[in-house]
């Protein structure tokens, strides 16, 4: 298999290890005097956003801001639990940047870019730098020295946490250093707006059309380059971790105009999520994975066993994971853990009154950490009770605020009965197709973050999300756009009245008014619920060829559907939450066919991507290296049609397995 | 403006300015509760007017008067611009409020409670301080406060009126004696505990040694 | 489309745009279940809305996981529902009682005028931290994370502090629609870690000016915001702002 002439990764030579310092010294740099006279546009403000948008104002070029919330710190990386990865090797537990470059890439089930995810892992250790000088108040050790917890899918301890904020707590320091350049004028924000459009002029993107969500203006925006930070779309489900408004819209646009779409099947469903209790349930939580690093989890060993998870006897619990994977355990990574839940579920060994969960339980590490202050505290045979109120008091100060969410949601208390988990959509490894500069197909447009597909293969490992975020952001972005705008020196300002931004802005005005005028009978959000339910029947944690064909029939028939029946309330001059809704659920619609085409067109299974019909005796994902080993990147040619492009994917630095966690 | 009306104008400086005058007036208040409780020894008023005349008369604490009126007006017009500005910053009310659910009712009406401290304020002084002020500016003489007392004091009304602002001055000081150490910053885990007890004791015992003296005069306890 | 049986009233208020007056308008909702969020309830009466051809109530919200501070909810005269330590969106239907009639308002401040129906515009918390709710360093600038121990208490101040999401309820609940539980939560966080010293003078000056100058209220100390903060943020910061403040204003070269 050869790489499709269309995509050029633009890899540089040389081995792994130097490729990004060589790249970093031999890239072309923009002047100070000439970043002043060049506008960049970044859309979406989470961390990979807003460090993008804070370093390239303070390197002097001028930047606009946008996203669709309230204010920039409200982006849905806030909700990220766990922690950040850094190759910082402080435990001495034999970390190493090859060791996390490996990790990522066996975990990615070897489906993702060497060059990119070397230099990922390098500029991890950076990142902490940069975020504990921000102010960020990670976790730490009675010594004052950081401190750090385990993950899935590795062996050591390198991440790094704040509580089970560390997203919010990241976000907030990249969001203080959007602030600082929004105060310093550099940076203009533009908040409430959602970008509706790209603008390419002659080849290029030169701009956005985007839409004022207060008075719904529509506006044209122009720029020297534009940065799409969007976030991933795993909302195309419907029941997702997202947040209600992450969307694909600014990605999906941009594909329409011609930046070719990445592994769109691609799709990770966490294992440790709150099940769903009911049809009117709009999103789903996530318990973060770093729960796996106490928590042990358990089915009954007999089938539909209807006893509470305490009062049934050690001896009558399958820990399966323990049991199916000694290596890892508990800590495997997240798409084989949410496949065997799923399994013992299919099979009748589910807990609760769906009987779609399993048990996550803390009562051993309730047990191990009493008894380990008993230890610090020179006690000797303490009570059964004290060591459970000790153990209890640990669990809390490292899990509370999970554990309020969970009793929050449920009503029941994680401190005294099992919490019952199960699987849900959390986060999209496909995304915009880009190089390594992070460029998509169509120059001067960059997607950096989850909404590119590049670091993450088949599937991302835990706490990897914000690493890769703020990567692109502080890291990566600031080196790499230089080629690119080096060039355009000479381009002089953008002007929002050529003949294209009349023209898009145009397409996009009659595309609100006509979703405005159908007046149909159905809402915007039963379309999306119904588009989530062909999604998760077909889509999901298990596929099969004829399900998958099945779905594309169903979407394209909901796409029509959706284009006579809608009903949007209001009008297009006002806020008007109903219209934004209804825009991003059309985007999702034609997006999940896509993915429906692409996990059909994808006949093996890797990481997040399980078909059935390939699958190792056990139960394993089984890949086929021979022919699938590529990126798939996906024109857009029309209505229903698209182009599959293949990137070969060359492993020089990683013996390619089959991926065991045994 | 220069620095110092800057920091004196920002919301933080005028809390700064009502915890600093206010904890002044605290302290004015156990020099006054502690002279007129000389009254209950009884002797017919005279150790009260030994130490009246000294406050009276004595130059340094005829000087701190000044001080003491000061701190009087700073604290009300402080008190009514934050009153005044407070207000705007909702121009809109909620129409169901259960602020009980997150606060003390006294807590939340300093405004209210400081207004009719002053009316009080404005009683109490037109029955003594200002008569004796003037007729000393007049005629260098002092008046006989101890004997003013025991005629003003058999009005019940009177008694009344001192009574409920001894009830505004509890409720005002259960509220502002702590809560003028934490606008000057000062609330530390130690602390707290201490600054707490010694804020309601002081409320409780300063307020009802005051009530106390129209009370007793009224039912003849002193004469 | 739910499968709950509990009878709700709902009044709440209703308002175009900025420029119009509001007013309450009831509904009743018939198939409300315990285990919905409160958010959720809404999404029932939107939907119950659009059947009948009525403009559903627009609110903020955006995580539904108690993180992201954009559900901004004064529901019975308390933000964020009954509970402590809570957002609207993790407040659940079985914190109320079949029967009950829940009034549902906007935030009200001068500073957070009403953008449409229950969604205002807090704009004004993302110019306070502009003016100085950071750490100046540009990217590239860091030493070892390392090199700079921190001991763990002022850590863990610091990110209580830090734990700040930004939604408003401190300013909602109190009487005088004070921002200082928000600005000194930020105040606070880098007072108290290292990384913040070079600028904590400068810092403490311009995010108070540009608080006052925001039409946000003074403190009176009654302790409402940090009773109805969803994370509980503590009273010892604004204690902390002020001397900060004080400090900063009495030793600065800012004249």
């Amino acid at each position: 298999m050869a790489t499709s002439s269309n995509l050029d990764a633009k890899i540089p030579q040389g081995p792994i290890e130097t490729k990004w310092s060589k790249y970093k010294s031999s890239v072309a740099l923009v002047n100070p005097a000439n970043k002043r006279n060049l506008e960049i546009i970044v859309v979406g403000t989470g961390l990979a956003g807003a460090s993008a948008a804070a370093t390239l104002a303070e390197m002097g070029y001028k930047v606009k801001a946008f996203c669709f919330q309230d204010s920039p710190r409200r982006a849905h990386s806030i909700a990220a639990q766990g922690g950040i990865n850094a190759a910082k090797n402080y435990q001495n537990d034999g970390d190493s940047v090859y060791r996390l470059f490996y990790d990522t890439i066996k975990g990615g089930d070897y489906r993702a870019r060497e060059g990119n995810v070397h230099r990922l892992a390098e500029v991890s250790g950076n990142i902490i730098d940069q975020c504990v000088a921000a102010g960020v108040p990670f976790a730490r050790e009675y010594g004052g020295l950081l401190s750090n917890r385990s993950f899935g899918g590795t062996q050591v301890q390198r991440t790094f946490y704040a509580a089970g904020q560390t997203g919010q707590q990241l976000l907030l320091g990249a969001y203080s250093g959007l602030q600082r350049q929004v105060g310093m004028g550099t940076v203009k924000m533009y908040n409430r707006h959602e970008m509706l459009d790209v603008v390419n002029i002659d080849g290029k993107c030169r701009g956005i059309i985007a839409r004022n969500l207060i008075t719904g203006e529509v506006e044209r925006h122009g720029g020297h380059a534009v940065l799409l930070c969007t976030g991933g779309y795993g909302n195309v489900f419907y029941l997702s971790t997202n947040a209600m408004g992450s969307n694909v819209t600014a990605a999906w646009k941009a594909h329409k105009r011609g930046a070719y779409f990445g592994n769109p099947c691609f799709t990770q469903i966490h294992p440790t999520c709150i099940p769903v209790s009911g049809e009117h349930q709009s999103k789903l939580t996530l318990m973060s994975e770093s729960l796996r690093n106490d928590g042990r989890i358990w089915v009954p060993k007999k089938k539909n066993d209807t006893r509470p998870g305490n009062e049934i006897p050690e001896d009558e619990r399958d820990y399966y994971l323990e049991r199916r994977y000694p290596a890892f355990g508990n800590l495997v990574p997240r798409d084989i853990a949410s496949r065997a839940a799923k399994e013992r579920c299919d099979a009748g060994y589910g807990v609760g009154t769906s009987k779609l969960a399993v048990f996550l339980d803390f009562a051993a590490a309730v047990e191990r950490y009493g008894k380990g202050e008993a230890n610090k505290n020179n006690i000797v045979n303490p009570s059964k009770e004290d060591i459970t109120i000790w153990g209890k008091a640990v669990v809390k100060e490292k899990y509370g605020n999970l554990f309020d969410m969970y009793k929050q949601i449920t009503g029941e208390d994680p401190y005294e009965v099992p919490m019952r988990i199960y699987p849900a959509v959390h986060y999209t490894m496909g995304g915009l197709w880009v190089d390594y500069n992070l460029m998509t197909t169509v120059p001067g447009l960059y997607c950096l973050g989850e909404a590119n597909f590049s670091d993450h293969g088949a599937n991302r490992l835990g706490a990897s999300a914000l690493m890769q975020g703020l990567a692109d952001g502080y890291f990566v972005i600031p080196y790499t756009i230089g080629s690119y705008l080096s060039k355009e020196i000479g381009t002089g300002k953008i002007s929002t009245d050529h003949p294209e931004f009349i023209k898009v802005e145009k397409e996009v005005k009659d595309r609100i008014d006509t979703l405005i005028k159908i007046q149909g009978k159905t809402s915007p959000e039963l379309f999306h619920r119904r588009l989530g339910q062909i999604m998760w029947d077909k889509c999901g944690m298990a596929r099969n060829a004829q399900g998958l064909k099945e779905a594309i029939v169903e979407i394209r028939e909901l796409r029509k559907q959706f284009w006579s029946d809608v009903k949007v309330m209001g009008n297009t001059t006002e806020f008007n939450p109903e219209l934004d809704k209804a825009g991003r659920v059309a985007d999702f619609i034609e997006l999940g066919e896509l993915m429906c085409i692409d996990a059909l067109t994808r006949e093996e299974s890797c990481g997040g991507h399980f078909r059935e019909e390939h699958q190792t005796e056990e139960g394993e994902a089984l890949r086929d290296d021979e022919n699938f080993m590529f990126v798939s990147a996906w024109e857009h040619k029309a209505q229903e049609e698209w182009e599959l492009h293949k990137e070969e994917l060359i492993y020089d630095n990683i013996k390619i397995a089959q991926r065991s966690y045994k | 403006m220069s620095w110092f009306t800057q920091t004196l104008t920002s919301s933080i400086g005028k809390k700064l300015l009502m915890a600093l005058t206010g904890l002044f007036l605290i302290s004015f208040l156990v020099i006054h509760a502690a002279i007129n409780a000389m009254i209950f020894y009884n002797d017919g008023g005279e150790t009260f007017t030994h130490w009246g005349h000294f406050m009276g008369t004595n130059p340094i604490i005829r000087t701190l008067e000044i001080g003491l009126v000061a701190g009087f007006i700073i604290h009300i017009v402080d008190g009514l611009m934050l009153w005044k500005s407070n207000a705007a910053a909702r121009p809109v009310k909620y129409a169901v409020n259960k602020a009980e659910a997150n606060s003390t009712w006294y807590s939340r009406s300093m405004g209210l409670l400081g207004t009719l401290l002053l009316i009080f304020l404005v009683i109490h002084t037109a029955h003594f301080w200002i008569p004796n002020r003037s007729n000393q500016f007049a005629t260098g003489e002092e008046l006989n406060l101890y004997q003013m007392m025991l005629d003003i004091f058999q009005n019940p009304i009177v008694v009344l009126i001192y009574v409920l602002g001894c009830i505004s001055l509890f409720w005002h000081l259960l509220h502002g004696f702590k809560s003028a150490f934490q606008s000057l910053g000062l609330n530390h885990v130690k602390y707290n505990g201490l600054i707490s007890f010694v804020g309601t004791a002081f409320s409780i015992v300063i307020p009802l040694l005051f009530a106390l003296m129209p009370i007793s005069i009224y039912l003849g306890w002193v004469y | 489309m739910s499968a709950g049986n509990m009878h709700i009233k709902l009044k709440v208020w209703r308002q175009s745009n900025s420029n119009t007056q509001g007013g309450f308008e009831n509904y009743s909702l018939d198939t409300v279940s315990p285990d919905m969020s409160f958010l959720e309830m809404f999404d029932v009466l939107n939907e119950q809305l659009i059947e009948t051809g009525t403009e559903p109530v627009a609110f903020d919200h955006d995580c539904r996981e108690g993180i992201c501070g954009m559900c901004s909810m004064y529901i019975n005269g308390q933000p964020h529902g009954p509970l402590r330590g809570v957002t609207t969106c993790q407040l659940h239907m079985r914190s109320f009682k079949d029967g009950d009639t829940i009034v549902v308002e906007p935030w009200r401040a001068e500073a957070f005028p009403v953008i449409k129906d229950l969604v205002v515009d807090r704009d004004a918390f993302d110019r306070v931290i502009a003016a100085g709710g950071f750490v100046s360093v540009n990217t590239g600038n860091a030493q070892d994370a390392n090199s700079l121990p921190i001991p763990k208490v002022a850590a863990d101040d610091a990110f209580a502090a830090a734990a700040c999401i930004g939604c408003g309820a401190c300013v909602a609940a109190c009487k005088n629609a004070s921002a200082m539980l928000f600005v000194s939560a930020k105040i606070s966080q880098l007072a108290l870690l290292p990384q913040g010293q070079a600028e904590r003078n400068i810092r403490a000056e311009k995010m108070v000016a540009q608080m006052d100058a925001e039409g946000f209220g003074a403190c009176t100390n009654t302790g409402a915001c940090a009773a109805e903060c969803p994370k509980e943020i503590s009273l010892e910061n604004i204690a902390r702002m002020n001397r900060e403040y004080i400090g900063a204003k009495l030793s600065s070269s800012a004249v």
